[in-house]
């Protein structure tokens, strides 16, 4: 698979009262096309500040980030490459425009400069995509935060990315609001093969993921499947992050001297797992 | 009590007052709002009442919704009516205190006032119960562009930006200033009593936090609008296009028949 996105020694850094803070130190990453790769890191680990440079929102202090062989610092490739990447923010109330769904998920393909009746097809197509095209007359603010931030993906996908980097979008959400954001990014992921990179500090949403890369201090402390990350149960606690509650416990039993694989993450291959070790 | 609070209000329906163009619905308004002005007589302000109501009835608009407006104008209404009461001539009907004189004129013109402001609410209302507030925007964009012609093209634009997100967010910020309220409330802080002053005082802890918090949303709204390829409108196309059809013609040859009967009735009586 090609490399969609290539971030080459990037570094940012920025300075606040005179004090100047390094928010990412020299981070190299490549983003597969069509992959699933999730982020984790604790608040202050220069996750959301990786997020802003892959649309060319920021520019890096020093280093590269390479889309689709565009670089962020072309001025002129500014539109395309955001149109290519598609971010999402925290929190969806700050991101929709119109007070009527269909209207806010029109002003991207809009701004595109896309014809009416594209921008139409576009529109229905990204609310269809995200589950949302019965409440397309609907007023954003009388629908759940789950719906809102549904929308505000259905936004970014009718501009149709390549790529959908999504920060914390799932931060101000309830259980049942995130459990629908992230089946939502699968499907979107598996079904019209946009690549996703998730950003977030609940570790239950890498389960499926192709990849995790967790990051601390600006730097990446670890990168893998995630399986395989999360058999590091001291070292993502050292920096701030809890393990799955299945992965602890058989990394516990583990301890204990029972002979269970690790590496199950859902609760029911945990299940077996410990059945499995108790027979 | 602030959720009490709608604007532009939209009545969902079929109509076809619903159906027909928003641009023209303003230019309609403007004209009818001249028209009402203009109106010199009884007569002439009783055809454009007849005319009002009509309009009323096509918008198909529960006739409860426009009396509900009336409740917030009716201190309006009632002063305008009363003080048009005595500035009138003519034969004098009684006297007030003995100084106070109320002519048949006074009388009439209070009527004929009172009359006219409510014909003025009630046909805005008919705007704005059959238009959604995003089509208001998109019909004032339109019929401002002409000023590109003289460089004021990303001025309409940015105009007609605000007034979107201005739309969009004020639910959004009613909603968070109650927040703000409950929680200085259970933090002991008294906003109902005391005279004006100490009200007034009570309201900067409120004011301050959702001032701070709409500067930080802004600063957010910005690098979202920024990512979904927003650059100022330049080479911008829109997903719905205004259209003009029959019955916009119509209603148009409806408003130039209540135009000139009110001029005719002016003239004539």
């Amino acid at each position: 698979m090609d490399n969609i996105i290539e971030i080459k020694n990037a570094t940012y850094s920025y300075t606040d009262e005179g004090i100047s803070h390094i928010a990412l130190n020299n981070i190299s990453l490549n983003i597969k096309k069509g992959s699933f790769t999730v982020i984790l890191g604790h608040n202050g680990s220069g996750k959301s500040t990786l997020a802003k440079l892959l649309n060319g929102l920021n520019t890096p202090t020093s280093g590269d980030i390479i889309v689709d062989g565009m670089n962020t610092r072309d001025e002129e490739k500014e539109l395309e490459i955001k149109r290519k990447v598609g971010l999402v923010f925290q929190n969806p109330d700050n991101q929709l425009i119109a007070s009527i769904v269909e209207e806010d998920v029109a002003f991207g393909p809009e701004n595109l400069g896309l014809e009416p009746e594209k921008i139409r097809e576009c529109v229905d197509e990204a609310l269809k995509s995200v589950g949302m095209y019965e409440f397309r007359k609907s007023t954003p603010h009388k629908l759940s935060g789950g719906q809102k931030q549904r929308i505000a993906i259905a936004g970014i996908i009718a501009m149709s990315p390549d790529v959908l980097v999504l920060d914390e979008p799932t931060a101000m959400l309830d259980p049942k609001g995130r459990a629908e954001i992230i089946s939502t990014l699968h499907y979107l992921n598996k079904e019209k093969n946009i690549t996703v990179v998730l950003i977030t500090h609940y570790m239950e949403e890498a389960e499926n993921a192709d990849r995790v890369i967790v990051m601390n201090d600006g730097e990446i402390i670890n990168d893998g499947k995630p399986e395989d990350i999360f058999q590091n149960v001291k070292q993502l606690k050292e920096v701030g992050l809890d393990v799955p509650q299945t992965t602890e416990l058989l990394y516990a039993l583990k301890q204990k001297g029972f002979k269970v694989n690790t590496k199950a993450l859902s609760i029911e291959d945990t299940a077996k797992e410990i059945a499995k070790a108790l027979k | 009590m602030l959720k009490d609070i709608t604007i532009g209000q939209y009545y969902e329906g079929k109509s076809l007052l619903h159906k027909s163009d928003p641009r023209m619905k303003i230019i309609w308004l403007i004209a009818l709002i001249v028209l009402i002005f203009l109106a010199q007589n009884m007569y002439a302000l009783g055809f454009a009442a007849i005319s009002v109501i009509i309009a009323i009835v096509i918008s198909r608009v529960p006739i409860k919704m426009y009396l509900k407006n009336m409740k917030t104008i009716l201190p309006i209404l009632l002063f305008t009516a009363v003080i048009n009461l005595f500035y009138g001539e003519g034969e004098v009907l009684f006297s007030l205190f003995g100084k106070i004189n109320i002519t048949d004129g006074g009388i009439y013109r209070s009527v004929f006032m009172a009359l006219r402001i409510l014909l003025f609410i009630f046909i805005s209302s008919v705007l704005t119960y059959t238009t959604t507030p995003n089509d208001l925007t998109d019909a004032i964009e339109s019929l401002l562009s002409p000023l590109k012609f003289i460089g004021l093209k990303s001025a309409v634009h940015t105009l007609a930006m605000m007034m979107t997100i201005t739309l969009r967010f004020i639910p959004t910020l009613i909603e968070e200033a109650e927040k703000i309220m409950n929680a200085q409330k259970a933090r002991g802080a008294d906003l109902e009593s005391g005279g004006l002053t100490k009200r007034v005082k009570a309201l900067i802890p409120i004011l301050v936090p959702l001032l701070i918090s709409a500067v930080r949303r802004s600063y957010e709204l910005a690098a979202a609008m920024e990512c979904r390829c927003y650059n100022g409108g330049e080479g911008k196309t829109r997903m719905k296009k205004m259209r003009l059809s029959l019955i916009d013609l119509f209603l148009s040859l409806a408003c130039i028949i209540i135009g000139a009967g009110i001029i005719t009735l002016n003239i004539l009586l």
